[in-house]
């Protein structure tokens, strides 16, 4: 610091951003260090293929890392093959590409298998004051740990492994404070989903948005990779939360983790610096949220109706009218995975919800560890059993029914409670209605055979 | 990469909010782990009546006479939004799309269109809207279309006017990589896993 000068107080992403300027390429835009990146077969390998055949090495392999997640089948005794038509190519070309550059790949039965944003955070990858890229859009959840982690495309992802860097217009700062303290049985997922309903989809476009308040400090690092997973639903650039003893206490001893733990004790926000907006959520009003439409946005509280002015395409698409209750929705599948609530916090209290009952007659009830770490810990603990003696099926990790890719779906106008990230039209599978809630709400719902609290 | 300058066409209105990767092309469309053969599953769920058979929906804005080779979609906020797959801006170009005017865009939609030579351009709704169904110019470098102006990141626009491979551009800042990375080698030793080369 120059003498006689403060420095200026800055933002958690200021500090991030300011220490990873290689360049200032003008127009806004800047030249950053990438420290981290994570590719997975559906989108890693066409990136791979793509640099390799265009002669152009990755320049760092050891800073590379790669699973296989997105298609891989999730029932006991899985190989190769996909469930997904043509999805065994992206497996074996992810596979040699792999190896042919040198990267860390976790294989299909690799014990540290499991969905990229699970597992990231379990070996120790990402790391606070850390830039992390990934072709995935839900890389913002490792934003918990206050790193700078955010998605891109498979071009972006190819720029990364070839130089180290990334070309990025700084995006605009914003703030989301959640003040006071959550009711009991309130999650981090009810959180989110009331910002998406409150601001809308687009609401953080533009934005970084950092995620702070006693209600963001007293959540668990599991509960806060939740409440990052969708900033992207939230269209912003990332979601990053300030590292504090939590975060600290979960990397160390972690396979990758470094030891001893640096001094990450400047990643916070400095007293009096300025975002470009400021939002600031009452977290004691917060009921159990669920999504009605087909945008996350398009959500309310369990307890409430469809809102009035609703959009009709999404209401015809989904087979509800404006005014009708939530609750009560008869489902036909619960879904609980996903890189949004599958780790171990989210199967713990859903069996907790499930234990000793039974799933109604009639609905398929299903869960995906969100990694290979978290089933064998949840099996442990009996939770497995848990589900199992309540009708509900019981699988490998992977990103399984988050998302439809011509393997698993359900017949056309199923319902499904599911607690993971997207309700858009087909996400799940054609004319599937998607209706996105905690965990909680999903085992519930499970029992219940309609959509219901926990 | 092929150079934006002007291009004149008529717009095809898909003025709908949110518009996301998983409908611009849903993942059972994308077949093999290269950019192309993307274009039949464009849209597909609203293209088709019956997405597997190929069936038109005659009501789909790309089924009808008027936008058939149309090179410019309107659509409303937030298009873009969703999966982070590249895989939609490479069926929207391989489909002949070069330009997309919106209200918005999600944040990694927006990097790939740059990427792939195709123009995001943001403008107001009541915009989008006179220009749904007409014929229009996008000059890139006056930034105007039918004369109108618009913003656009000077970042994207350059890269978009010139053509440029963004990975020959930035090899160019070799040395300032290597001396960064000698510099932070130094201050944050635990970041780098493998052996100096």
């Amino acid at each position: 610091m120059e003498l006689g000068r403060l420095a200026e107080p800055q933002t958690l992403f200021d500090k991030i951003w300011n220490t990873h300027v290689v360049a200032d390429l003008g127009r806004g835009s800047s030249l950053i260090a990438i420290d981290r990146i994570f590719l997975h077969e559906r989108t890693g390998a066409v990136a791979l293929n793509s640099l390799l055949s265009a002669g152009r090495p990755v320049v760092d392999p050891s800073r590379v890392f790669a699973v296989m997640d997105h298609i891989v089948d999730t029932r006991p005794g899985r190989g190769d093959t996909s469930m997904v038509p043509g999805g065994n190519a992206f497996i074996t070309d992810t596979r040699s590409a792999c190896r042919e550059a040198g990267i860390t790949l976790f294989d299909v039965n690799d014990p540290d298998q499991g969905i990229t944003h699970v597992i990231s955070p379990e070996l120790g990858i990402i790391l606070p004051g850390c830039t992390l890229v990934a072709p995935d859009s839900h890389t913002c959840t490792q934003g918990a740990f206050g790193g700078l982690a955010w998605g891109i495309g498979s071009s972006e992802a190819e720029h990364a492994m070839a130089t180290g860097t990334l070309r990025v217009t700084k995006p605009k700062s914003m703030r989301v404070k959640f003040s006071g303290m959550l009711r009991a049985g309130i999650t981090a997922k009810d959180m989110i989903l009331n910002l998406l309903a409150s601001q809308g989809a687009a609401g953080g476009s533009g934005y970084i948005v950092e995620f702070a308040g006693d209600a963001v400090t007293l959540l668990d690092m599991e509960a806060r990779m939740t409440l990052c997973n969708m900033a992207t639903e939230f269209a912003a650039f990332s979601g990053i939360i300030a590292p504090d003893a939590k975060t600290f206490e979960y990397l160390r001893g972690r396979r990758f983790t470094p030891d001893p733990l640096p001094d990450w004790s400047d990643l916070q926000s400095d007293q009096g610096a300025l975002f470009d907006r400021e939002i600031t959520v009452d977290a004691s009003a917060i009921e159990p949220t669920v999504s009605w439409g087909t945008s996350p946005g398009q959500s309310v509280s369990l307890s409430g109706t469809v809102p009035d002015k609703a959009n009709p395409k999404a209401l015809d698409y989904m087979g509800l009218v404006a005014g009708q209750a939530i609750a009560g929705l008869p489902i036909n599948v619960a879904f609980i995975g996903s890189c949004t609530n599958a780790r171990l916090s989210d199967l713990r209290r859903a069996a907790a919800i499930v234990k000793g009952r039974k799933k109604a007659n009639g609905v398929i009830a299903l869960v995906v560890p969100g990694s290979s770490a978290v089933k064998r810990a949840a099996e442990s603990e009996g939770l497995d059993r848990v589900f199992t003696d309540a009708g509900f099926e019981w699988r490998m990790s992977g990103c399984s029914l988050c998302f439809y890719a011509g393997g698993e779906s359900f017949p056309p106008g199923s319902r499904i409670i599911s607690s993971t990230n997207r309700n858009f039209e087909g996400r799940q599978g054609p004319g599937i209605r998607t209706h996105i809630a905690s965990p909680e709400v999903v085992a519930a719902s499970a029992i219940s055979g309609c959509i219901s609290a926990p | 990469m092929t150079r934006f300058t002007t291009l004149t066409s008529i717009v095809a209105p898909l003025i709908r909010d949110n518009i996301d990767t998983d409908i611009i092309i849903p993942s059972r469309e994308m077949k093999s782990t290269g950019k192309t053969g993307l274009a039949a599953g464009l849209f597909a769920p609203w293209r088709y009546t019956d997405p597997a058979a190929r069936t038109p929906d005659p009501n789909f804005v790309f089924n009808q006479p008027d936008f058939v080779g149309a090179e410019i979609l309107a659509s409303g906020a937030n298009f873009g939004c969703g999966s982070s797959r590249e895989h939609a801006v490479w069926a929207l170009a391989e489909f002949g799309i070069r330009s997309v005017l919106a209200e918005s865009f999600a944040p990694i939609f927006y990097n790939n269109c740059i990427r792939g030579g195709i123009a995001p351009i943001v403008l107001p709704k009541a915009a989008i809207n006179t220009l749904a169904g007409k014929s229009a110019t996008i000059d890139l470098s006056m930034q105007t279309i039918n004369g109108l102006h618009f913003d656009i990141d000077p970042e994207a626009k350059n890269m978009l006017l010139e053509g440029l491979d963004a990975i020959d551009l930035t090899l160019k800042h070799q040395s300032a990589i290597t001396a960064w990375q000698t510099n932070d080698r130094s201050a944050r030793p635990w970041i780098y896993l493998g052996k100096p080369k």
